[in-house]
């Protein structure tokens, strides 16, 4: 058997698409099953035992799904509950929502009745990338299947009526903030709002809202069709569970997987991925939970396990468990220099630190990796990546300054070789006169 | 931030046919009443179907049939970046992922048959048949280096592959789409490793439970 988790106990039975995903398959493989019976047990059942199931929010921030669900409102007054789905996958590295989506979307939609009954929503939108537009056939597919089937829709089997609606965006990364997507879901630039209020106050148009990843909501029929002490029983306490993750970058067989959370890092790697590309040696640098996180060095790799708490003691993060790997042929700092160029590109402009500093750290990364710039420039960018993170509105500006700071923290010593190897074949060096516009 | 601009040269007028019209009020039926602006990005979409990209015209039409101002339409088509603001290729729109998860495994190789074959990016091929951009993280990153072509993912490719799908699309073919390598959609190369457990797919997970767990009366 390869890693932790025994077949029996994956959520994700069809992640790989080789099984039917319309509904009488999802069916086959337990989905729907005693979905009546967990709403007959009440609220408060719902919302106790997605808290005693150790569930964090799988959409990179860690959040506990079900302390998310107990912030709402208690009674429904004026304004109505929504549930907003978040599925616009966009952190590099990770493709674990779309496996969800396009092979087992009905997980999806039964997890969005269960979360809307346990909030009191009667209306539930799912943003999909807009890029994903298999993925949103698919879902269209799947939610016409389950109103036909009375599953949900008004006077459902259920007994709560349920409408879920699919929307798409068009290519924004900075709709996978929560804010940012309600603004965009009202037909707005997505620019992140202010918070307070949070969307559980004032959410999407406006009304009480919870935003959920689409794996959080996904797990959660299993969870309570299993038990909370079943989920909780994978992982070290404070990360359990199980956990899709994506192995991508310099491995021999890169792949999505569902593994028990707390895996150590070189298992999930060798066992699952085949090894790093030339074996373990090989390896310079992982970024484990997607680009946004630190990178972490081999030596921190052959001891980091799978979760929000080990990583963030290596100052990195568990993320989304989009694990990069990078092997010793890796240009680190153009590599960083690349996500510095996408956080450029995707910020939404509404915050100066944010809209000038990408680009400009961005631009001394580039020149980094040739070489052209002054050893003293190291500890600016530094600097300046200080200034970004925790002056923005959104997490994009921390986003931002993690990856830089992870490169300069592990490998100042690659910038500061490549500026003097770039030095030594000028004779005449002009000094350190190029600004940075 | 990527600055984004509308096309110098735009069409006189712009209709929506009667499919994208129906469609649009598909659309617009989603939401409450009142909120019709939401449907904007998706009718957005859906003339870019139509037309292959969207114009000052049709942003104005949309936001006619939203009750929108046009500054808000507008302000929306610059600022989301699937939306092509000039006319892209006839045979085929070739969205290269370059970043770092396809770049370390080679989307550089892709986008230099791009650029040999088609021209510089942004820019329309002199035939009018193709048009590439490099885009940023389109999430298949354990399939990559890959490309969106016409709406659709090709993945696990090679320079060899990409000059392939070029041919295809040449010759009015479409090419299959998904893993270019032995390997199905995000499985490992070679075959799963795990959901080999013919029990799961018995049906025995359908049986009824006659009692979920954690269900006991709580004794005070």
């Amino acid at each position: 058997m390869a890693g932790l988790l025994a077949d029996k106990d994956r959520i994700f039975t069809n992640l790989y698409g080789l099984h039917d995903w319309g509904l009488e398959g999802a069916k086959s493989r337990g989905c729907w099953n005693a979905t009546k019976d967990m709403l007959d047990m009440g609220r408060d059942w719902l919302i106790t035992n997605v808290k005693n199931s150790g569930l964090r929010g799988r959409g990179g921030a860690g959040f506990s799904t079900g302390l998310k669900w107990s912030f709402m409102p208690k009674e429904v007054k004026d304004r109505p509950h929504y549930l907003v789905v978040n599925a616009d996958e966009s952190e590099p590295g990770t493709c674990k929502d779309r496996e969800i989506m396009r092979h087992d979307p009905h997980l999806l939609i039964e997890g969005c009745l269960i979360a809307s009954f346990a909030m009191q929503a009667h209306a539930c939108y799912i943003y999909l990338r807009g890029e994903y537009v298999l993925e949103r056939e698919r879902m269209e597919a799947a939610v016409k299947q389950a109103y036909e089937a009375r599953l949900i829709g008004k006077n459902n089997v259920h007994g709560w009526d349920f409408d879920v609606y699919i929307h798409h965006g068009a290519g924004a990364y900075i709709c996978g903030e929560e804010t940012a997507l309600l603004e965009s879901l009202e037909g707005k630039k997505g620019q992140p709002r202010l918070k307070p209020p949070f969307p559980a106050g004032a959410g999407l148009y406006g009304c009480p809202t919870t935003v959920n990843n689409v794996e959080s909501i996904a797990v959660v029929g299993t969870i309570l069709r299993r038990g909370a002490d079943w989920f909780a029983g994978f992982g070290r306490p404070n990360n359990t569970g199980t956990k899709l993750m994506s192995i991508s970058g310099h491995v021999n067989r890169p792949c999505n997987v569902e593994e028990a959370m707390s895996i150590p890092l070189r298992q999930l790697l060798e066992e699952h991925c085949g090894g790093v590309r030339g074996g373990w040696g090989n390896l310079k640098a992982v970024i484990p939970g997607g680009v946004s996180v630190p990178l972490i060095t081999r030596e921190m790799s052959e001891v980091a396990l799978m979760d929000f708490d080990s990583l963030r003691e290596m100052k990195s993060g568990l993320g989304t468990a989009a694990v990069i790997v990078m092997d010793n042929d890796t240009d680190l700092v153009k590599a960083i220099a690349r996500i510095s160029y996408f956080y450029k590109h995707e910020s939404c402009g509404q915050c100066t630190p944010c809209r000038e500093g990408t680009g400009w750290m961005w631009r001394v990364l580039e020149r980094m990796a040739v070489g052209e710039a002054d050893p003293s420039e190291i500890d600016l960018l530094l600097d300046v990546a200080g200034q970004v993170e925790g002056h923005t509105i959104c997490a994009l500006g921390d986003a931002a300054a993690w990856p830089v700071q992870g490169l300069i923290r592990h490998f100042r010593h690659e910038i500061e070789d490549r500026i003097s190897d770039y030095r030594s074949r000028r004779a005449n060096f002009a000094g350190h006169a190029i600004a940075a516009e | 931030m990527s600055v984004r601009r509308l096309a110098k040269v735009q069409p006189a007028s712009f209709a929506f046919s009667k499919e994208t019209r129906a469609k649009a009020d598909w659309w617009i039926a989603k939401y409450p009443a009142g909120r019709q602006q939401s449907a904007v990005i998706p009718i957005l979409w859906l003339v870019q179907k139509q037309e292959g990209w969207v114009s000052e015209p049709a942003i104005r039409a949309i936001a006619d049939l939203l009750d929108m101002p046009y500054i808000r339409v507008l302000e929306v088509a610059t600022f989301y970046t699937m939306f092509m603001l000039e006319p892209v290729g006839s045979a085929a729109l070739i969205q290269v992922c370059g970043t770092t998860p396809c770049m370390l495994r080679g989307a550089g190789d892709l986008m230099k048959v791009c650029k040999d074959r088609i021209g510089p990016k942004q820019t329309l091929s002199p035939d009018g048949k193709f048009y590439w951009e490099e885009v940023e993280c389109l999430g298949a990153c354990v399939n990559a280096p890959m490309a969106m072509i016409n709406d659709y993912y090709f993945e696990d490719l090679t320079a060899s592959d990409m000059n392939q799908i070029i041919d295809d699309f040449a010759a009015g073919k479409t090419p299959e789409r998904g893993p270019r390598v032995d390997r199905i959609n995000s499985a490992p190369e070679g075959g799963p490793l795990t959901l080999t457990d013919p029990k799961l797919y018995d049906g025995s997970a359908a049986k009824p439970i006659k009692k979920l767990p954690n269900t006991e009366p709580v004794t005070a």
